[in-house]
């Protein structure tokens, strides 16, 4: 059941007694790590919001950033990675109903679905099928609930074969002075059920995500939930209808641990507790215990606190949109979790033996040799490149490089009418907020490979990745919300990764002033083909203050100067520039070296450069530089609307000392590509040298091809139609 | 001038209509609960998109036998003016107020993109604000937007001057590289025979402004209401 001896015997301790199979089923998912955050807390402490929150004494569903006076966005991100591995359509599908149900259970209505995704090769037929369902799960539940899909990042590995990571973000906004919250203050308030009947599906999920996938893991197949996005688009109708009538004094969704976990956090936090009949619970066959109704993770479900006496008010919003709404108990003053059936007591637990009881534990890490190997690694050992135009070309159709259409056309990314930049047009999505004139931009970022080599730098470029991404488009950076996709945190070099990625990620979040304001832990992600690479994902919010302003990725027109913007003493370093890049990967096989280091307060330097340009209109495309180096972002700003570009890179743009396959391919953190206007090129040198950054002119666009002169040479020179082809690569081979 | 859009459980695109007759055009607009059993006072009735009812059956299939969807059938006795979109076309296709039917997507995944549309018909109420042969840019978001009927149908069609839009390329070209579902005949809109019922696939509401990537929808609208008006 995922206790341990002594986990047991505390729990018999605190109970003064044995406790019943219903009282032992309910420790268990509470005390796992998914509910009970039992391994991560400790380390989760360096965020601090999270560690202010505790204090406070709760964190809530999902942060809230404010928009305006008026307005806040909510944003959480939540892995379904078991689920998905076992049942890829349903587990996708549920990872997406579940975390938007967090966001309208705050009284936010949903305006964004993000997801971050881990497969093994897509060679591999196994990890196609596992590919092509969790995006046909995705595109199912998310285009049915009316609630765009705006972005995405998608990346392909080995170390992800037996054990692919979907994460789920959503995004929504709330009036500020209607923000919900899960608490159940007032005793003599209903208990109301709202939403599907409660079936035998997904009993102890959050058991299952809180150990290692195995051999046997398909067997684990019935305890993935199975979504109906039809209800879901109901409920959050209905929610939000019902929360207007002021009678709604707190709720919570029904997810990991469903009705156990929704009776025992909100009593725990207000102090209080519930007596509950799951008799009343309404269920989708005849005899189910008390055992499974309490445990079961039925999906489209919600708890709510009602007002004493406006039950009726609240039936009534439920009943118009044909949904269950049943009071099946009352809060209680007494700090207890009482559920009967047939009025017999089943189970009587003080709610905060489920929560605040659970063991914390403080692991061991130790730094794995790979880490010490990788440190040492030299890049003499690898010969620099003579053909660039086959290295670039091999580089936009490696799997995670190349275009995502094939997936985004899946996924309505327009509805809701707001979707200003689209998928495949800037470095983050763009969503204008109807009746204001302000924009958010959304992206969600991550790289295993980096994390894995160095966590902490790999930590810090996770969020400095995605800071530049938005601000790229024009918009400040305001908040993170993170998930942590780790192995087995018990194993030392596991729990090594996990610590330095958050470290990484609290440094730079707090460097940036971007607060992680919601997140998820997710361990145990393994499978006999060993550990997944440590891989946070990191959601980011920025905010444009005039959505007219926003900046695209590629280049618009011809006759635009293309510059280079980095900081003002940066050089290119061959060890560094290609250490864990994916070109080592792609052209080399090699994977090895760690990500180059950089720093935070120059990188929060770029960001606010961006978005000053951008709002004095100086920037025609703006487009960061990552995964691929210069090439590629050249390559990509040039295939986006076709524009190509001829490049000389200067002495000054490039050290020539430094070899050819750096210069050209290598990773380094704080630079992005811009195209301006020709007569803007003096307005942007004045703006860089205020952020301690430089801007080297590298050239003009226009043409349908790309070429790049290096010390008077030509080294690539490539029609748009043969770099288009290899962008698409992944997508037309998705397409057969 | 009033316009109504309906709203079915599982209706999702009832707020991008209503937000693109209000604010864009400037139409006084209500939603209309599919419970509702009459439309009279309306000039204009839209049928949004989405899933009406989860769509688990045939699209469309429940939707047809609603309250609301006799008041619509009323509406378009009285030559009320009826616009079905995407999910909205499915439904006037399955309750008869327009032929043929729309199926699985040929490549059979949903798809999400702005298409391109030559108007073919500038005569009816909906479409006489564009240019004959105009090309337009308006968004798809559909699994099941193919347009299926059989021959005699379809030459009645023809015949009639009944198919409003026909897919093509950005020239304006015929040709199943552009034709994003494999309809037959690349029919993405068509009208009834009294020529006030229309319905395609494509989501002209989400064209109606230029931050969106397009505004070429609004001409439909402004069509049928400033026909209206005159």
């Amino acid at each position: 059941m995922g206790l341990n001896d002594a986990e047991y015997e505390r729990i018999c301790e605190l109970m003064k007694r044995e406790p019943t199979d219903t009282e032992l089923g309910m420790f268990a998912v509470m005390w796992s790590e998914h509910c009970g955050y039992k391994y991560s807390r400790p380390v989760l402490q360096l965020f601090k919001k999270y560690r202010e929150a505790m204090e406070a004494g709760g964190f809530e569903n999902a942060g809230v950033i404010p928009l305006n006076e008026q307005f806040g966005i909510a944003m959480k991100v939540e892995s379904h990675n078991h689920p998905s591995a076992v049942e890829p359509h349903q587990g996708a599908a549920t990872g997406v109903g579940g975390i938007i149900r967090d966001i309208f259970t705050m009284g936010a209505r949903p305006i964004a679905i993000l997801n971050s995704l881990r497969f093994g090769p897509p060679t591999d037929p196994r990890n196609r099928y596992l590919f092509e369902h969790v995006v046909e799960g995705i595109s199912h539940y998310g285009n049915c609930i009316g609630v765009p899909t705006v972005a995405g990042e998608i990346y392909f590995h080995p170390r992800y074969s037996g054990n692919p990571l979907v994460n789920a973000m959503a995004v929504g906004i709330a009036p500020l002075n209607q923000l919900m919250l899960a608490r159940a203050d007032e005793p003599g308030s209903a208990v109301i059920y709202v939403g599907s009947g409660t079936g035998r599906d997904g009993i102890h999920g959050a058991t299952f995500a809180s150990e290692a996938l195995g051999e046997d893991s398909e067997e684990k197949r019935p305890n993935v939930q199975i979504g109906d996005p039809f209800m879901e688009k109901l409920l959050i109708e209905a929610t939000l209808e019902a929360i207007q009538t002021g009678a709604v004094l707190g709720l919570q969704d029904m997810g990991a641990a469903g009705l156990t976990c929704t009776t025992c956090e909100p009593t725990a936090k207000s102090g209080t507790g519930v007596d509950i009949e799951v008799n009343q619970v309404p269920t989708r066959e005849p005899g189910m215990s008390a055992y499974e109704i309490m445990l079961s993770e039925s999906q489209e479900r919600m708890l709510l606190y009602v007002k004493a006496g406006e039950e009726h008010q609240v039936e009534a919003v439920y009943k118009k949109w044909g949904l269950n709404a049943v009071t099946i108990g009352r809060v209680i003053a007494e700090n207890v979790v009482r559920v009967r059936q047939n009025g017999e007591i089943v189970a009587e637990i003080p709610a905060t033996y489920l929560t605040n009881e659970c063991p914390t534990y403080y692991l061991d890490t130790e730094e794995p040799d790979y880490i010490r190997a990788a440190r040492e690694f030299k890049m003499d050992a690898i010969p620099d490149l003579d053909d660039a135009n086959q290295a670039l070309l091999k580089m936009l159709s490696s799997p995670n490089i190349a275009s995502k259409r094939w997936v985004y056309d899946q996924y309505d990314w327009l509805v809701q009418t707001q979707t200003v930049l689209p998928p495949g047009e800037g470095d983050a999505a763009v969503l204008k907020i109807r009746g204001t004139e302000k924009g958010i931009a959304l992206k969600i970022d991550g790289n295993g490979r980096y994390c894995y080599f160095d966590p902490v730098t790999g930590g810090q470029i996770a969020v400095a990745e995605a800071a530049r991404n938005v601000a790229c488009t024009g918009a400040m950076p305001r908040a993170v919300t993170d998930c942590l996709n780790f192995g087995n945190p018990t194993k030392p070099h596991v729990f090594y990764q996990f610590k330095g990625c958050v470290e990484g990620i609290a440094q730079a979040s707090e460097a940036f002033d971007t607060p992680v304001i919601s997140g998820n832990v997710s361990f145990y992600n393994e499978s006999e083909l060993g550990e997944v690479f440590p891989t946070p994902t990191i959601g980011m919010l920025g905010i444009l203050e005039q959505v007219e302003n926003r900046v695209g990725a590629g280049f618009p027109e011809s006759q635009l100067t293309v510059v280079l913007i980095q900081p003002a003493a940066f050089a290119v370093n061959t060890q560094q520039g290609l250490g864990a890049s994916e070109y080592l990967a792609v052209v080399h096989q090699v994977e090895n070296g760690q990500p180059a280091p950089f720093l935070l307060a120059e990188e929060r330097n770029l960001h606010h450069f961006l978005v000053k340009a951008a709002e004095q209109r100086l920037l025609r495309s703006a487009h960061d530089l990552s995964d691929g180096g210069l090439a590629v972002a050249l390559a990509e700003s040039a295939i986006i609307y076709g524009v190509g570009a001829d490049i000389v890179l200067t002495e000054q743009a490039a050290d020539w000392t430094e070899r050819r396959d750096a210069i050209l391919f290598g990773e380094f953190q704080t630079r992005v590509l811009l195209s301006v206007e020709t007569g803007h090129l003096d307005k942007i040198k004045t703006l860089v040298s205020e952020y301690g950054l430089q801007a080297i002119p590298l050239g003009t666009t226009g043409g349908d091809s790309l070429t790049v002169r290096l010390q008077g040479r030509t080294v690539m020179d490539l029609p748009l139609s043969e770099c288009r082809k290899a962008y698409q690569s992944l997508s037309d081979a998705m397409s057969k | 001038m009033r316009a109504a859009v309906v709203v079915f459980p599982g209706s999702n695109c009832d707020a991008d209509a209503f937000y693109a007759l209000r604010d864009e055009l400037g139409v006084q607009t209500d939603y209309i609960w599919h419970a509702e059993t009459d439309l009279r006072g309306y000039d204009l009735v839209v049928i949004p998109g989405g899933f009406s009812y989860g769509d688990y059956l045939r699209c469309g299939a429940i939707a047809r036998f609603s309250p609301v969807m006799r008041a619509v059938q009323a509406h378009a006795d009285r030559g009320g003016f009826v616009m079905g979109i995407c999910n909205g076309f499915q439904i006037l296709c399955e309750s008869g107020l327009l032929p043929g039917a729309l199926v699985r997507n040929e490549g059979m995944k949903f798809a999400c993109k702005p298409v391109y549309l030559r108007v073919e018909n500038t005569q009816s109420v909906f479409t006489r604000g564009y240019q004959p042969q105009q090309v337009i840019q308006i968004p798809i978001a559909h699994g099941e937007g193919r347009y299926v009927c059989d021959e005699p149908t379809l030459q009645q069609l023809r015949e009639e001057n009944r198919i409003l839009f026909r897919y093509c390329s950005p020239e304006g070209d015929l040709s199943e590289d552009w034709n994003p579902n494999g309809s037959v005949d690349f029919i993405a809109g068509v009208l009834n025979e009294r020529g006030n019922v229309m319905g395609m696939m494509p989501h002209p509401e989400r064209a109606c402004n230029r931050g969106l990537g397009s505004a070429d929808g609004c001409r439909l609208f402004e069509s049928a209401l400033g026909v209206l008006v005159g």
